[in-house]
């Protein structure tokens, strides 16, 4: 029986794609408690989809895809920003025109230059099979993501909760904003190529937003998405080797089943709780 | 102009145009709400839900409509219970939930080893529809626009100012339900037709050009399903002498409307708006 | 900046992208060890007046200077401090008392904000101040409204800003803690600081503002609160908005009159002079 259970790490590829779902998952976990604090959660949906045209210039051109759906990405941030400063439509519904526009360009793009792009693979990823000069990029990438907000992390949880206070100290609100959105392109071009356009959506929200129920502290809460980023990709790739198939999907239902479990039973802010404090209140109030 | 006008000659391309246009209509309709509400990524969120429910309905052998109509009340109602139950926040919610939904939809997949044309779910296929899918969307598009027509007054009111709908009687949960439901059904015959991202644009973009271009709710439902309906047409026009794909060249035509009232807008576009602030700062007081 | 502290602001005029001009040159000057009040009703241009003051918005005229350098060195000397409405703030926000107060050293650490033992003593003097220091490790949401604002109140202090601005500081907050407030704020002014208070709570104004600025799309009267605060300038600043009561006075005498804005009523004098608040024995 262990024998079985121990086969996966026979494999060369398999190893290393645990690994390397591991690096990428923590550094997502890590990511997404800034992204979930800042309401951001929508804005990694909105990027993954605008990437796409990025990628299909990068191959016409002959530049990396990578590079090319950084900019595609940025650049659709950028049009958001000015759209949104300027007009009164709301957020949301900028954000939803903008990814639409920009995927919708993509879609347009790919059916006019004949190319061996897969908007299938763009879309789903694919870890199992995925090149190793593309692994050796998604590390750096992971890497440079993972220093900067080791350096920057603190201003950056600043500027989200304060960013009146960060102005009055000389920081600059506009500028760190702009490199937590690059940090949030960067890392979800090196994900995507993983799990896929869709998914690595999941990876930059639900284990911030499962941290965020089970502490009151900013410090525990991203030691907390980043393991569990770090342990369900680790384990949603190895269980993919069983179940055959969808790597990206099963490290995501483990993720959502772990957010589900602390929104129930969270010892402070789960719903559980929730109903237990409610109970003693009523009593006490009984009581009177 | 005879070559201009080929693609009207082909059967399927009539249907596509048909189709097209009344899913594009009921969706930009729908999109008036759904801007105002504050709904923008719902429909995002609901269109990716969908995959699980395609999935099992597929397995226990129901209608994939159904299956698909189901996952995505069950979205958008889940979302709703996230938010409600936790200190989490909307769009996390929405988040957490469809992304999860979907995942469990492609983990399910990949355990099935038959062909269930995944791409043509996500992606649409409106070159392609079949006569029965056609009377599907037909229907839908029917009893929501009936739907939405009926419960114009109290739809809008519950869109701008739920707390004095409440106040006047209107039952305010009822309603949000019926705007959850036509929502879930518009997408899931929207989709079928013309792919999740067309969709999605069908239901925001279209409501933003109205908002952006008058204060008249009325108006801003007209212009939204009038500019909904030319962008479907020029689009597949496109489409088809380009050679190009139709969701694509739809979602350009019609963010192309939308850059052009977000620059000329009478009132609330940026020239006007430039035009308002000179005059306002150099004015004698 | 060797100058003295002086908040000046020239001829400031503000316009938002959408077109909408909210402030329109507006011009007073404060120096160093005042306490000033800010007046104005909802929409009257006083927080954009703040933000102007924080370098938050960027003027379309006139300037803000501070100790008669651009707001943008006050910044950098980390001489600005700002207390937030507390509708402003994410009170979910998983960070403790200690941790915010801690925020105000920032500009002092190096890029890391590893805290050194000068900013852990900063925090527990501001925090002992402001009678907080026992709810350091508590998280911001558990706090009642006054206990909240004091928190912030420590953060300006642990940062040892010279030009303290609140914004409403006294809505939600209970007599205690205001009382509390106003005591903070005049040891404050009497360290030569300039404090800033944004309120349209009239009844108090005359209780701890040395100076009063009237602010109506423009600054419409600046100065000692003696000579500016009367019923002449209120009414200019509010615009009829305010309730007024005339208090019966024999004949040939002119009234006493109460000024209300539905929330805390003003006794204003026969001659003008403002008496003070309207306290009710409940």
């Amino acid at each position: 029986m262990i024998e079985a259970l121990l086969v996966p790490f026979a494999y060369e590829y398999m190893v290393s794609a645990m690994w390397v779902s591991a690096m990428v998952g923590a550094a997502c976990g890590l990511l997404s408690c800034y992204i979930t604090l800042k309401g951001w959660s929508l804005m990694g949906d909105a990027l993954s989809h605008a990437v796409v045209p990025g990628v299909v210039v990068a191959w016409v051109v002959g530049a990396p895809f990578a590079v090319g759906a950084f900019v595609s990405g940025m650049m659709a941030a950028g049009v958001m920003s000015f759209i949104r400063s300027r007009t009164r439509i709301r957020e949301d519904a900028v954000i939803g025109i903008v990814f639409t526009t920009f995927f919708g360009a993509g879609l347009f793009l790919l059916s006019i230059f004949p190319s061996n792009l897969r908007l299938r693979t763009i879309v789903f990823g694919n870890i199992l099979g995925i090149a190793d000069a593309d692994v050796v990029q998604m590390m750096i990438v992971t890497g440079i993501v993972l220093a900067v907000l080791a350096v920057r992390g603190r201003d950056l949880m600043l500027v989200i909760f304060d960013p009146s206070h960060a102005k009055a100290i000389g920081l600059n609100p506009g500028l760190l904003n702009a490199l937590l959105l690059a940090l949030l392109a960067a890392m979800a071009v090196a994900a995507m190529q993983a799990v896929g356009a869709v998914l690595v959506i999941a990876m930059l929200v639900t284990p911030g937003a499962t941290a965020y129920l089970l502490t009151d502290r900013f410090g525990k809460m991203c030691g907390i998405a980043a393991g569990l980023g770090a342990g369900t990709a680790f384990a949603g790739a190895y269980l993919s080797y069983f179940l055959d198939g969808s790597t990206g999907g099963t490290i995501v239902v483990l993720q959502t089943l772990f957010f589900l479990a602390a929104m129930a039973w969270a010892p402070r802010h789960g719903v559980m709780a929730a109903r237990r404090a409610r109970r003693v209140a009523m009593t006490a109030r009984a009581a009177e | 102009m005879t070559w201009l006008l080929a693609p009207l000659s082909h059967g399927f391309m009539l249907e596509a145009l048909a189709v097209g246009t009344l899913v594009a209509v009921t969706c930009a309709l729908l999109s008036c709400f759904i801007v105002l509400k504050g709904w923008s990524l719902m429909g995002d969120a609901i269109s990716h839900a969908i995959l699980p429910g395609v999935v099992l309905a597929w397995l226990i052998g129901l209608p994939l409509a159904i299956g698909a109509f189901a996952a995505g009340l069950i979205c958008a109602i889940g979302s709703g219970m996230v938010k409600a139950h936790s200190r989490v926040k909307e769009d996390t919610a929405m988040g957490v939930v469809f992304t999860g939904m979907f995942a469990l939809g492609l983990v399910m997949i990949s355990q099935i080893t038959s062909d269930l044309h995944l791409s043509h779910i996500l992606f649409g296929n409106i070159l392609g529809i079949e006569r029965e899918d056609l009377f599907q969307t037909l229907a839908i598009g029917t009893v929501s626009l009936v739907l939405v027509g009926v419960l114009w007054r109290d739809l809008q009111l519950f869109c701008f100012d739920p707390g004095h709908a409440r106040s006047i009687g209107i039952n305010v949960g009822r309603l949000r339900l019926i705007l959850l439901v036509v929502l879930s059904g518009a997408i899931v015959a929207g989709v079928q037709a013309v792919g999740v991202i067309l969709v999605v644009a069908l239901l925001i973009t279209p409501g933003c050009i109205g908002y952006l271009l008058t204060d008249r709710f009325g108006r801003m439902t007209a212009i939204a399903m009038g500019s909904a309906a030319v962008s479907t047409v020029v689009g597949i026009f496109i489409s088809y002498h380009a050679n190009a794909s139709t969701a694509g060249s739809i979602v350009l035509v019609l963010s192309g409307l939308f850059v052009v009232a977000l620059v000329l807008a009478p009132r609330h576009g940026l020239l006007a708006l430039g035009r308002a602030r000179r005059r306002a700062l150099a004015s004698d007081r | 900046m060797s100058a003295a502290l002086s908040v000046d602001v020239a001829g400031l005029t503000v316009a938002y992208a959408n077109g909408h001009v909210a402030l329109r040159d507006a011009s007073f000057r404060l120096e160093a060890g005042t306490v000033c009040g800010l007046v104005g009703m909802n929409g009257s241009g006083k927080s954009t007046l703040f933000k102007a003051i924080m370098g938050l918005v960027e003027p379309a005229a006139g300037s803000v200077r501070i100790a008669g350098a651009p707001v943008r060195d006050a910044q950098r000397a980390n001489w600005v401090a700002y207390v937030p409405q507390s509708e402003d703030v994410d009170w979910a926000f998983p960070v403790s008392v200690g941790d915010v107060v801690m925020m105000g050293r920032y500009g002092f650490m190096s890029i890391l904000r590893l805290p050194r033992a000068a900013d852990r003593v900063a925090v527990t003097e501001a925090l002992t101040r402001v009678g907080m220091l026992d709810y350091r490790d508590r998280q911001i949401g558990e706090l009642s409204g006054g206990q909240k604002k004091r928190v912030f109140l420590a953060r300006a202090l642990a940062q040892g800003g010279r030009v303290i601005l609140l914004d409403e500081p006294f809505t939600g907050v209970d007599v205690t803690t205001e009382n509390a407030i106003i005591d903070l704020l005049r040891g404050l002014r009497d360290e030569g600081r300039i404090v800033l208070v944004s309120t349209h709570d009239l009844g108090s104004v005359p209780t701890f503002c040395d100076h009063v600025v009237l602010v109506n799309r423009t600054v419409l009267a600046a100065g000692p609160t003696e000579e500016v605060f009367n019923a002449q300038n209120l009414s200019r600043a509010f615009g009829g908005t305010l309730r007024q009561h005339s208090v019966d006075a024999p004949a040939g005498q002119a009234a006493t009159v109460v000024l209300t804005d539905d929330e805390r009523p003003l006794v204003i004098a026969p001659d003008g002079r403002v008496l003070g608040r309207l306290v009710t024995d409940a």
